[in-house]
């Protein structure tokens, strides 16, 4: 889950685009061997993406990275925080992302409210937004801006106390639970996210509550609050930033660090692994004002970029990825007991999970999709997928690749978050690959491994209407 | 702000001495000055016609091996006529079965090759886009044919597809956002108005559509004579030209395309504030709609309304974002706009507010509409709002989606691609009396409609007092039908 300081309105669908970026092709595959690929092996094999980059280490800790990219004279600066809602103490949840609207309100060279003006005026949009495991903030745009955009990231990240007090905080602290009110509250089947966290991760586990937090916790902050939390971790050596665009490779490291060494490096950071757990059997109906009943069903799974990650993103799209995965042929169009089928493997820094969320039909019940959706796992698990449809799946997987890097915002994004999840930001390619391995051995093991076990459901019904519930069931 | 080469070599140096140098080296409290403004570097079109009179328009973007096609047939949910919706669930039936494939083998094959395919119905164009990795660009234009020439509208997809947009529309009433928005739209576009229903349509009036009603329209709304291709991404010229004159140049224009209607029906002017209120019991916000009809895209006055609305509500920095989110707390986000399009779409400032303020928010918007209309904005809002939508014109450009979006944009409103730049120049030269004439002119402080949609029971008293003008209460039901 992802919590920005904004909601934008319209954004645009997927790109396409001019960029630097080198793809190199290997041989390409004509019109009629396209075709003919149906049949035969993946054409996942075609081409190597290489985003190529700088790195520079300051001092203090920060990370530089930058990615020059002339196609068109616009510039992105995105910064993360080694920081997120997996770090908040269990009484202060949403912290992060209430301190992530903190960020805003002015630090001592841009008090507030010149941080959107300065930026604005020089042509550029900015936002942020928070997850279980990191804080992003970016500016996208025209090149010209690029001076600004370093300095007053700088200043935020060096000097935001001496401007912080109290009615800051309120205000800020109103406005989040504004947007807790119209993302959650206000939103139908908005209240399981008070649910699924809780029951998914044992007490005290840093993913147990959910990134927007609760109201009586966001009541509770306080200024020391936010003065130890940016202490401890909106230091340099907890961040990094990346510099992608129309820019020179040398003028952008001169720029950091001329604007970035004078701030000092902070504390080391402890994080304690979370204890190994197994999740209850869990069967929760809910009642809100819906129309349609929907069923949300979660399993523990693994780690981003572990072992069995890729598998099941792949387990995920051959389920429910395209119009003719098979719970969506099963639920939606063959069925026609749902309106919509999801599957999505989540995996987070520190664990992952696994989810699948059906919508039903009008007057369809929620067990029958529970059966009919078990009867899939159930037969994926026993005889794994055809060769076409691994093939298809990866086969849009690397579509997907490639239009992810499309802009300079999503190339300088994913560079940061490869660098946090890797060690290497350039990890195009290797993931590509972690994909194009896997086999259908594999995504039947996983679907063994991790679906046909303990797992929570949450059944969301019209009020009054319990009688539409799920029941637990056996996927094996 | 060039910073010396002794810098860039600070690496080697002690993290002391690297700090003193650069603490000495400049001065953090000024914010550093803006580079040079970057040349906006409008595409180049490569134009060429298809033999049956289809236009095509290029820009080659080579660096990522995609390719951006898209097929504009003008039209769209102008045709509804009496049959409100049916534009667009015609338009996305196209991809549920067509040439010798059903409609799951047809999904399949786009997957297969990385493609995605689809189809709709804008307010006044029909939409056919395809995004492909160039190496499977002729197997997906074969399929983009099938689907746009030989779609088979079999009676079982229909009928499924029908119950689906159904469901939809029924789950329209779970969303306060959304009953807003329709209700809005509904009041000042009356009925016979192009934008008077949502082109989703209603469920009487999907409910009502088979088969022969989508082929039927289909066939007079699909024709050669209103197309354009817009392709952007790694492709040449001849390449194109010749992918597409095999697959499309024997595309005939239907023997009677339905008429576009030209608008008869005006949009509502009201003699004083109207409200109209619908009851969300237990909602945790209310949602407030506040506006009127607005402009057309054509008007002189466009350059002047996007900096006025800017300064308004089209920005962070913009008053009602600083009064109702960053004063006030009342909301997380508070926005204006004009709706652009052929004929004067709407103008409506939107947020989402807590129910206990839902009064106070209607108080303070109007304070905002009336300000800005009667005291002149300032040099700072101004030369702000102007730098915010000229500068960032160039960034219009940098993807091949965002290249296709803009040129499908101009060719709606038949305005060339030179006009982005005259668009630039005249945004530069708005004065601040033009933005209050554009406020006063456009935006009915006196005589708008207001549509709140929140638990009556606790905000209606609250309104009421405000004496605003008179209030209808709607039902959901008739509102989300």
């Amino acid at each position: 889950m992802s919590v920005p300081r904004l909601l934008l309105k319209g954004i645009l669908l997927a790109a396409t685009a001019a960029t630097a970026t080198t793809v190199t092709l290997t041989p390409a595959r004509a019109d009629a061997q396209a075709k003919a690929a149906a049949k035969s092996h993946s054409n996942a094999t075609a081409q190597k993406i290489s985003v190529p980059f700088a790195i520079d280490t300051l001092p203090n800790g920060l990370t530089l990275i930058v990615h020059e990219d002339h196609s068109t004279p616009v510039v992105t600066t995105n910064v993360w925080f080694h920081v997120g809602s997996g770090d908040e103490q269990p009484s202060r949840t949403g912290f992060a992302h209430l301190f992530e609207h903190l960020m805003f309100m002015g630090s001592k060279n841009a008090e507030y409210p010149q941080f959107d003006r300065l930026l604005e005026a020089a042509g550029a949009n900015n936002n942020g937004s928070t997850t279980n495991d990191r804080t992003n903030y970016y500016e996208d745009g025209p090149s010209s801006a690029l001076p600004l955009m370093l300095w007053l990231e700088a200043d935020r990240m060096g000097w935001l106390l001496p401007t912080m007090d109290k009615p800051k905080v309120d205000l800020q602290r109103d406005v989040v639970k504004n947007e807790r009110r119209q993302s959650y509250e206000n939103q139908p089947y908005g209240l399981v996210a008070d649910y699924d966290s809780k029951l998914m991760y044992p007490a005290g586990h840093p993913y147990s509550w959910p990134v927007i937090g609760s109201m009586a916790d966001l009541s509770a902050a306080s200024v020391d609050d936010v003065k130890n939390f940016f202490r401890q971790y909106y230091a340099p050596n907890n961040a990094t930033i990346v510099v992608a665009g129309d820019v020179e490779t040398a003028e952008v490291k001169a720029l950091v660090r001329k604007y970035f060494s004078e701030i000092p490096r902070g504390p080391k950071i402890d994080r304690p692994s979370p204890q190994p757990f197994t999740v209850h059997d869990t069967a929760l109906t809910l009642e809100d004002r819906v129309q349609l009943p929907r069923l949300y069903l979660n399993w523990h799974t693994v780690k981003g970029w572990a072992d069995d990650d890729a598998e099941l993103d792949i387990a995920a799209a051959i389920l429910a990825g395209s119009r003719t995965s098979r719970l969506t042929q099963a639920l939606v169009y063959n069925g026609e007991i749902a309106t919509n089928v999801f599957a999505r493997q989540s995996g987070k820094r520190l664990d992952g999970d696994f989810s699948i969320v059906a919508t039903a039909r009008p007057g369809k019940a929620l067990d029958t999709l529970r059966t009919v959706i078990d009867a899939e796992i159930r037969r994926l698990a026993a005889e794994g997928p055809t060769v076409r449809e691994l093939d298809q799946a990866k086969n849009a997987l690397e579509a997907s690749f490639l239009r992810r890097i499309e802009s300079v915002a999503g190339k300088a994004n994913q560079l940061n978050s490869y660098f946090y999840q890797t060690g290497k930001p350039d990890s195009f390619q290797a993931d590509l690959d972690r994909y194009r391995n896997v086999s259908a051995a594999d995504v039947q093991r996983v679907v063994r491994k991790y679906l046909q076990t303990n797992r929570v459901m949450i059944s969301v019904v019209p009020q009054g209407k319990t009688e539409l519930a799920a029941k637990k069931g056996v996927t094996q | 702000m060039k910073v010396s080469s002794l810098l860039v070599a600070g690496a080697l140096l002690s993290p002391a001495t690297l700090t003193a140098q650069t603490t000495a080296s400049f001065d953090r409290t000024k914010p550093p000055a803006l580079g040079k403004t970057p040349t906006l570097h409008l595409p180049a079109i490569q134009r060429s016609t298809l033999a049956n009179g289809v236009g095509i328009q290029l820009v080659g973007q080579h660096e990522v091996p995609l390719v951006q096609v898209t097929l504009v047939i003008d039209g769209g949910s102008r045709l509804d006529g009496a049959q409100p919706g049916l534009a667009g669930f015609s338009s996305r039936m196209l991809t549920e079965a067509a040439g010798t494939r059903d409609a799951n083998a047809l999904q399949s094959e786009l997957a297969f090759i990385g493609a995605t395919l689809n189809t709709g119905a804008l307010a006044d164009v029909f939409i056919v886009s395809l995004n492909v990795p160039k190496r499977s660009l002729g197997a997906a234009l074969d399929l983009m044919a099938d689907v746009t020439l030989r779609p088979q509208f079999r009676a079982a997809d229909i009928r499924r597809q029908r119950d689906l947009a159904l469901a939809g529309i029924l789950q329209r009433k779970d969303q306060p956002t959304q009953i807003a928005s329709l209700a809005f739209n509904q009041i000042i576009f009356p009925a016979g108005h192009p934008y008077h229903n949502s082109s989703a349509g209603d469920s009487a009036s999907i409910a009502s559509i088979d088969s022969a009603r989508v082929r039927a329209f289909y066939n007079a709304s699909f024709v050669s004579s209103r197309a354009r291709f817009i392709v952007v991404g790694d492709v040449g010229k001849a390449e194109l030209e010749s992918l597409l004159a095999s697959r499309f140049s024997a595309w005939k224009s239907g023997a009677t395309p339905l008429t576009i209607p030209t608008v008869s029906v005006q949009p509502r002017s009201n003699a004083s504030t109207q409200l109209y209120l619908v009851d969300k019991p237990g909602a945790a916000q209310s949602v407030v709609y506040i506006g009127n009809p607005g402009a057309d895209r054509r008007s002189p006055d466009y350059p002047a309304i996007s900096v006025m609305n800017t300064i308004l509500g089209g920005s962070f920095s913009a008053r009602l974002m600083s009064n109702l989110r960053e004063t006030k707390g009342y909301t997380y986000g508070v926005s204006s706009s004009f709706r652009w399009a052929p004929v004067a779409g709407p103008f409506a400032i939107s947020s989402s507010v807590r129910t206990n303020v839902t009064d106070s928010s209607l108080v303070e918007i109007f304070k905002e509409l009336r300000a800005i209309r009667e005291t002149p904005v300032s040099t700072a809002e101004l030369d702000r709002a102007k730098a915010y939508i000229a500068l960032a014109l160039p960034a219009r450009f940098e993807t091949n989606a965002e290249i296709a979006g803009q040129l499908v944009d101009l060719g709606t409103f038949s305005l060339p691609l030179s006009s982005v730049r005259d668009f630039g120049a005249r945004v530069n030269a708005v004065t601040a009396a033009d933005v209050q004439r554009v406020a006063r002119q456009y935006m009915q402080a006196d005589r708008e409609t207001i549509v709140v949609v929140g638990d009556l029971a606790k905000i209606r008293a609250g309104i009421e007092a405000l004496k605003l003008g008179t209030i209808t209460v709607l039902d959901v039901g008739a509102v989300a039908r």
